[in-house]
């Protein structure tokens, strides 16, 4: 029951299990992979679910759901959509608005297995240190791409965005696509921990921002019962966001408001303590915990 | 550089020193990055020659602002010939296109593609496909050209959607063999959609007629430059000096006919030579309209 510092959660499998461990993380993996064979299975055997990608989509002749992002990037470069984008936007502004911005990141956002996969293997080889940048940089950067829009009358982010590049390549054809995942793989893992959607991507930012009033968060029901085994803080792609709630820095209520919570629900996996559930901002639970055997 | 993890300096003025001190890093970092993006952006919005967009396509530059990428014309396109440029092919990633010599446009009637589009950088005002102006035909080896050579291929005439408008078949004389006709392929820019059909269906080796983005094919005319026979036309008559016939001075038993073709010839015998018709005054410039 000793949880390893290379093996965070080891307590909760030796406890409940392998799939009690990552039951989120299994959820979550079937979202990114059910929602990206929703775009491929047209192209694959013609069946036409959804058509597009992340940055537009049409699904069942339908539904369409535009990027916000990259709306406001065409905006900012002064073009004006025609009314599915808009519908599109409403739709997906309001979804997340609810859900959590930054619930794109972790439940359908196709890096965002590259960048877990260098964080665990990360933590495996026990890397430590690197390269030290604010995780405000992203707000930066975002800010940065709409100026650069307006300027040079183009969506120039769109040129090198990695999460559109992925998804895109994906259904579209790679190209050199692949390149720029491996730089993300290798630059999480070897230069700076979550250095890519934990510091930089502005896609990630701009959820951020649509999802700081979310209702859908994590809750600390049980915060009393932490033992500080860290494990939480282990897989947390955004560690900053615990410790207000946890520790009730400044009297904070036992619920995770940092909009860069990315409500992957890792720290409900590996917490053998049962800290953490799903529930509303306002109280109440939407996940039950699973009860502890102490 | 993390502010927040930074224990706070003594005193307001420290503390906003390094305030002002992690902004002025950040933002130069930043800027530094958004001015490497700008300039790629900038290059990466020229397309390449070969490459052709979707019909009702924005202007190029207004097009890298409109078009968000997504597919959607690809998806509805019923002959699957529109791409998305990868990562790495030399335009705007993401962007569609085709390549005229692969999969030329075939010209649907309900334009499917356009009306696909979700964001208007393919111009929905366009329902007629044949305005469609994706690049425009040009006849760029006229050396290796079958009808230049004489045959009579006639292939991009024949496969032209606009039969007879966009690409017509000038007669001329054949200089090699003196007694036969070239039938010289003539695109018309006023009909041409550039579809790519002549290009892909084009039998020689590597096509003679091909299609390029109009920024490319189409010059055009200063925009002083009038062209005399129009603005003739326009008028009802000549605009310039009045057409008074030239008085000659000719041989006996010769005359001067002025209709085309006409010229220098024999009176015949027992025919009086007309008088020359007396100067007429255009009616443009009659009464006082100029």
């Amino acid at each position: 029951m000793n949880a390893t510092p290379l093996r965070p959660g080891a307590a909760v499998i030796a406890e409940r299990g392998w799939f009690a461990a990552h039951k989120w993380l299994i959820l979550r993996r079937a979202s990114q992979i059910g929602i990206l064979l929703l775009f491929l299975v047209g192209p694959w055997f013609s069946l036409w679910i959804v058509k597009g990608n992340l940055n537009y989509s049409y699904t069942l002749d339908i539904l369409p759901l535009t990027d916000p992002y990259l709306l406001l990037q065409m905006l900012a470069a002064g073009h004006t959509p025609e009314k599915l984008a808009w519908i599109g936007v409403a739709i997906v502004v309001i979804f997340y608005f609810l859900l959590g911005g930054r619930t794109y990141c972790s439940w359908v956002c196709p890096v965002n297995p590259v960048s877990d996969g260098a964080n665990w293997l990360r933590t495996r080889l026990g890397l430590k240190g690197g390269a030290h940048l604010s995780r405000s940089t992203r707000y930066w950067i975002l800010a940065m791409t709409l100026i650069v829009a307006a300027i040079t009358g183009t969506i120039a982010w769109e040129m090198v965005n990695p999460v559109a590049m992925t998804h895109r390549g994906l259904i579209y054809g790679m190209g050199f696509a692949w390149v720029v995942l491996l730089a993300i793989f290798l630059f999480d893992l070897l230069v700076m921990r979550q250095g890519w959607c934990g510091h930089l991507c502005p896609v990630g930012a701009f959820y951020s921002l649509i999802g700081k009033l979310a209702v859908l968060r994590v809750r600390l029901p049980a915060r009393d019962a932490c033992d500080d085994c860290l494990d939480c803080f282990a897989v947390c792609p955004e560690q900053q966001v615990i410790r207000p709630a946890l520790k009730a820095i400044n009297g904070t209520p036992p619920v995770i408001l940092e909009a860069n919570c990315t409500n992957c629900g890792r720290c409900i996996d590996v917490c053998a303590k049962s800290v953490f559930v799903f529930g509303s901002r306002f109280g109440g639970k939407m996940s039950e915990p699973v009860p502890s055997s102490k | 550089m993390d502010q927040e993890s930074k224990p706070k300096p003594a005193g307001s003025n420290a503390a906003r020193r390094q305030f002002l001190a992690d902004t002025a890093r950040m933002a130069c970092g930043v800027g530094l990055l958004g001015l490497g993006l700008g300039f790629y952006a900038r290059q990466a919005t020229a397309l390449p020659p070969v490459a052709l967009r979707p019909p009702g396509a924005l202007p190029e530059a207004e097009f890298s602002a409109a078009c968000i990428r997504c597919g959607m014309c690809v998806r509805d396109c019923p002959f699957n010939m529109l791409h998305l440029a990868k990562a790495g092919e030399p335009m705007s990633i993401g962007t569609p296109y085709f390549i005229a010599r692969q999969a030329p446009c075939e010209m649907c009637e309900d334009i499917p593609c356009l009306k696909a589009c979700p964001t208007g950088a393919l111009d929905h005002s366009l329902t007629d496909i044949a305005k469609a102006k994706m690049g425009l035909a040009v006849l760029v080896d006229q050396e290796i050209c079958l009808n230049f050579l004489g045959l009579r291929c006639d292939i991009c005439y024949r496969v032209c959607p606009l039969l007879d408008k966009a690409i017509t078949l000038a007669p001329q004389p054949n200089p090699r063999t003196g007694t036969h006709t070239l039938f010289i392929p003539v695109v018309h820019s006023n009909h041409c959609t550039g579809c790519g059909l002549c290009e892909k269906a084009c039998p020689t080796e590597i096509a003679a007629i091909k299609v390029f983005p109009l920024y490319m094919a189409k010059g055009q005319l200063s925009a002083h430059y009038r062209l005399g026979w129009v603005e003739k036309e326009k008028a009802g008559g000549s605009l310039v000096t009045p057409d008074i016939q030239h008085q000659y001075h000719l041989p006996e038993g010769l005359r001067y006919e002025y209709a085309p073709g006409k010229g220098l010839s024999t009176v015949p015998q027992g025919e009086v030579p007309p008088a020359p018709a007396a100067p007429v005054i255009p009616k443009a410039i009659q009464g006082n309209k100029l």
